[in-house]
């Protein structure tokens, strides 16, 4: 088989720009996302940094702060969550788990790809024109219409988000295809591995969800620019519309974050545990039901907004029961090691850490999940931590769990692992030190999105980052008022995550340049949890399964 | 070095743990540094969502408890070297009804307190007088309708004109803060202006936040306990200056409010001419819910 890894290769610029194959578009994909990443992070940094004291440190003023949060927000949900686990490790191994020679449609795939790239062109040029788009992610109009963002910024936004939009129809399109028609014969739907039923239920969500979003984004930009009115209560319309309209979509967004996840990790919990996933069909099925009350729960994001106490009473109860398929998923992780014979390297590390913070992410959500208790802790720091806690905690864990589990397969490369060891706690101590104290500013009531906060200005000798920490934590303490403290532990611990994050850099350009040979199945996955990627050498042949694999 | 180092390190933890109370009971209401937890209840419905989310984090700290064991236990007991050889269990459906039911019933637990508390804070019946709160880039307007129709803006004090020596607090202290009355059903009108943005009128120890929609009038009520002074920050982010538009609200007893009544409609007359009409405007072209 491996002598058809060099068969049918086209050359660099076709192979590259034109591609029609799924690893090749699995790879773009992954670069995509680190670089986009990369950036995305800058912004992290730059923000915790400017948050370390209170007065002004870098930014301008708010309205660059705001297109700080803005940008950082679009990008690591749009162009680093989703190409990455959706458009990377879905489009490699969605066929490969299958027994699949590629995805259905082959050129929909390339289309898909060179989608997001302008895309992201487009959203990164609006920061630089007029004063950017400082609206949050959310995009809430009037703040977003004419009345608050003059200029083109928006509408360059706008268009980004039209442009990742149809690019991540068309993907979960051909994700839907390919699954449905594409399997070995002898793969039933209850015999598929959980990544790809994790894909599935993530290409329902997309393909249902993202046209709404599209609509509700069209309105807007009819709205500032040929004089409609969706939107506008001068004319008739609502602004409580659009959070309707953006929550209908925004709510299963983070499950199209989250459930990829939840695949890749079922996957490395299984193969170092040497135990097949505990309830398979449980968890199968938990994440089609998290799936199913994901498109029920949206205005959970809108406590507040004034919309009924019945509403808010209902989706209160709609919200708690998400605890339920949730729940399955964590014990049934535990249970899949329970009885294990375990080993812990670098992936193993990071799906660990994933249960974990998922968990501590996940509780709470519940806490969140009250109307009357989020009366007091809606748009607070409370929410940045929880919401942290579960998608930049777990997503981007699952993301680099995916990473570890699979470079050796998709390189034919490994990855140094003392060096995958160092990244993981690294990583962990940091985010950890940036995320956990936010609980305590939120539930103290700092509102989220603010360039500064309510704090005396430290005498000069302790300003910035160089000074002794002790020193400054003694004299924030002794302030009777602010939110200092657990700013700076947060930004502190900011800059043990950007360390972190070199790294990883180090590790993936020393793995692709100096990692040593991986084998086929160099995990040495057991026949009883083996998935069809594990037959195959390391990287798999440019066109794979010439014979068919049967599944028994 | 390292002694003195390690010793205000000790300080400090020492200091820090001593001043945590779970719920900060200063009489002064801005959060503490040391702060963890929620801030002090100033009204009845900042009371019962403190008790709320103080049996919430009990059950939430015993269920990663749990978690954090059970990963801990798993990785301890059936590491390769304690378990060589894993064991072939697949599934258990006693276990799995009993770990779907179980949650599903803890959850049922909360939701009944969770309604409880929501129609609390939703609404009175037996309302004694009105605010009308109007957000606008990036400042608050005040209105008391059953009162002469006071009326004035609320702008934060700049940073340069801060006076310690009053209390005054960075990006908190506003030029006129509103005076309410204790132990008062006040109904809470809030809405932003209708060519504006959408803020959120929040003041943490009242338990209160509502967004301020153009075009919508949204309504609570709070009922203050208290005397005291007492600060909020908009929270739905509402452009450049949407860290500097703070709340603040001095509670005063009933007949400190009368006073402050006579003294105000002399120094806010001037104002009422306009905010009348605008008052007119919002009231006929809004459902009020």
């Amino acid at each position: 088989m491996s002598d058809h890894s060099s068969d049918h290769k086209p050359g660099f610029f076709s192979r590259w720009f034109c591609s029609t194959n799924h690893k090749d578009i699995g790879t773009l994909y992954i670069i995509f996302s680190i670089i986009a990443g990369i950036i995305g992070g800058w912004f992290s940094m730059i923000m915790r940094h400017e948050l370390g004291d209170p007065g002004l440190q870098i930014a301008a003023d708010g309205q660059m702060w705001n297109v700080w949060i803005t940008a950082h927000g679009l990008i690591m949900v749009f162009f680093v969550v989703m190409p990455g686990l959706i458009g990377g490790f879905g489009n490699w191994f969605v066929p490969l788990m299958i027994g699949a020679p590629d995805m259905a449609f082959p050129r929909l795939n390339n289309i898909s790809f060179w989608l997001i790239v302008p895309a992201f062109l487009l959203l990164v040029a609006s920061a630089f024109v007029g004063p950017g788009a400082g609206t949050g992610w959310t995009v809430y109009p009037p703040l977003s219409s004419v009345v608050g963002h003059p200029g083109a910024s928006v509408d360059m936004a706008i268009f980004a988000l039209h442009l990742a939009g149809a690019s991540s129809i068309l993907g979960a399109a051909n994700f839907i295809t390919t699954i449905f028609n594409m399997r070995a014969p002898g793969m039933t739907l209850h015999k598929m591995p959980l990544f790809v039923w994790a894909m599935l239920v993530t290409s329902f969500l997309l393909v249902l969800s993202l046209p709404v979003l599209g609509g509700a984004i069209t309105m807007l930009l009819t709205d500032r620019n040929f004089g409609t009115a969706f939107f506008d209560p001068a004319g008739g319309g609502d602004p409580i519309l659009y959070q309707h309209l953006f929550w209908f979509f925004g709510h299963p967004e983070v499950y199209i974050m989250i459930l990829p996840a939840f695949g890749i990790v079922s996957h490395i919990v299984a193969t170092f545990s040497k135990k097949p996933v505990f309830g398979y069909l449980g968890m199968a099925y938990a994440m089609v039901a998290i799936g199913f009350v994901g498109f029920i729960v949206w205005a959970h994001h809108m406590y507040t907004s004034g919309i009924s106490v019945n509403t808010q009473a209902y989706f209160t109860a709609a919200t708690l029961i998400i605890a339920v398929p949730t729940g399955i998923k964590i014990f049934s992780w535990i249970a899949t090691m329970w009885g294990g014979s375990l080993s812990f390297p670098t992936p193993m590390l990071w799906a660990l850490g994933f249960i974990f913070l998922f968990t501590v992410g996940g509780v709470t959500g519940v806490v969140l999940a009250n109307a009357g208790m989020d009366t007091s802790l809606h748009d607070t720091y409370y929410v940045v931590a929880h919401f942290h806690y579960v998608l930049s905690l777990g997503a981007v864990f699952a993301l680099f769990a995916g990473f570890y589990y699979w470079i050796g397969k998709m390189s034919g490369r490994q990855y140094p692992e003392l060096a995958g060891k160092i990244h993981f706690w690294l990583t962990f101590i940091g985010v950890n030190f940036v995320f956990f104290p936010q609980h305590f500013l939120g539930l103290a009531g700092m509102p989220r999105r603010y360039v500064d906060y309510p704090a005396p200005i430290p005498p000069e000798h302790l300003q910035g980052m160089l000074v002794n920490p002790i020193e400054k934590i003694q004299w924030i303490v002794s302030q009777d008022y602010g939110y200092h403290l657990w700013n700076y532990v947060s930004t502190l611990g900011a800059y043990l995550s950007g360390v972190s994050v070199i790294v990883f850099v180090f590790i993936v350009l020393y793995t692709l340049f100096f990692g040593r040979k991986a084998e086929g199945n160099y995990w040495n996955v057991e026949p009883q949890v083996m998935t069809l990627e594990w037959t195959l050498s390391s990287p798999p042949p440019f066109h794979q399964f010439d014979i068919q694999p049967k599944v028994k | 070095m390292m002694k003195k180092l390690s010793l205000s390190l000790f300080a400090f933890l020492v200091t820090a743990f001593m001043s945590i109370p779970l719920v900060n009971a200063l009489a002064d209401d801005a959060a503490t540094p040391t702060q963890l937890g929620l801030r002090a209840a100033a009204t009845p419905q900042m009371e019962r969502i403190i008790g709320f989310h103080n049996g919430l984090l009990i059950l939430i700290t015993i269920i990663v408890i749990f978690v954090t064991l059970l990963l801990a236990w798993v990785a301890l007991r059936y590491n390769k070297k304690a378990n060589p050889e894993p064991s072939k269990t697949t599934h258990n459906v006693p276990l799995e009804i009993v770990w779907t039911l179980l949650p599903a019933l803890i959850v049922a637990i909360i939701a009944f307190p969770s309604f409880k508390m929501l129609y609390y804070l939703d609404r009175n019946d037996n309302i004694e007088m009105t605010l009308k709160v109007t957000g606008s880039q990036w400042y608050w307007s005040y209105e008391y309708p059953d009162h002469g129709g006071i009326s004035f803006d609320s702008y934060m004090i700049p940073e340069d004109e801060i006076d310690e020596s009053k209390g005054q607090k960075r990006l908190l202290s506003t030029d006129n803060p509103v005076v309410l009355p204790i132990d008062t059903n006040i109904a809470l009108q809030i809405t932003a202006k209708p060519t504006d943005v959408i803020h959120a009128f929040t003041v943490p120890a009242f338990g209160v936040k509502k967004d301020a929609v153009p075009g919508r009038m949204n309504e609570t009520w709070v009922r203050i306990d208290k005397p005291g002074t007492y600060f909020g920050q908009c929270s739905e982010i509402c452009g450049k200056d949407h860290s500097y538009m703070p709340i603040e609200i001095k509670a005063v007893t009933k007949e400190e409010f009368e006073k402050w009544l006579i003294t105000a409609k002399e120094e806010f007359a001037s104002l009422n001419d306009n905010t009348l009409i605008f008052a007119q405007y919002t009231h006929s072209n809004n459902g009020v819910q």
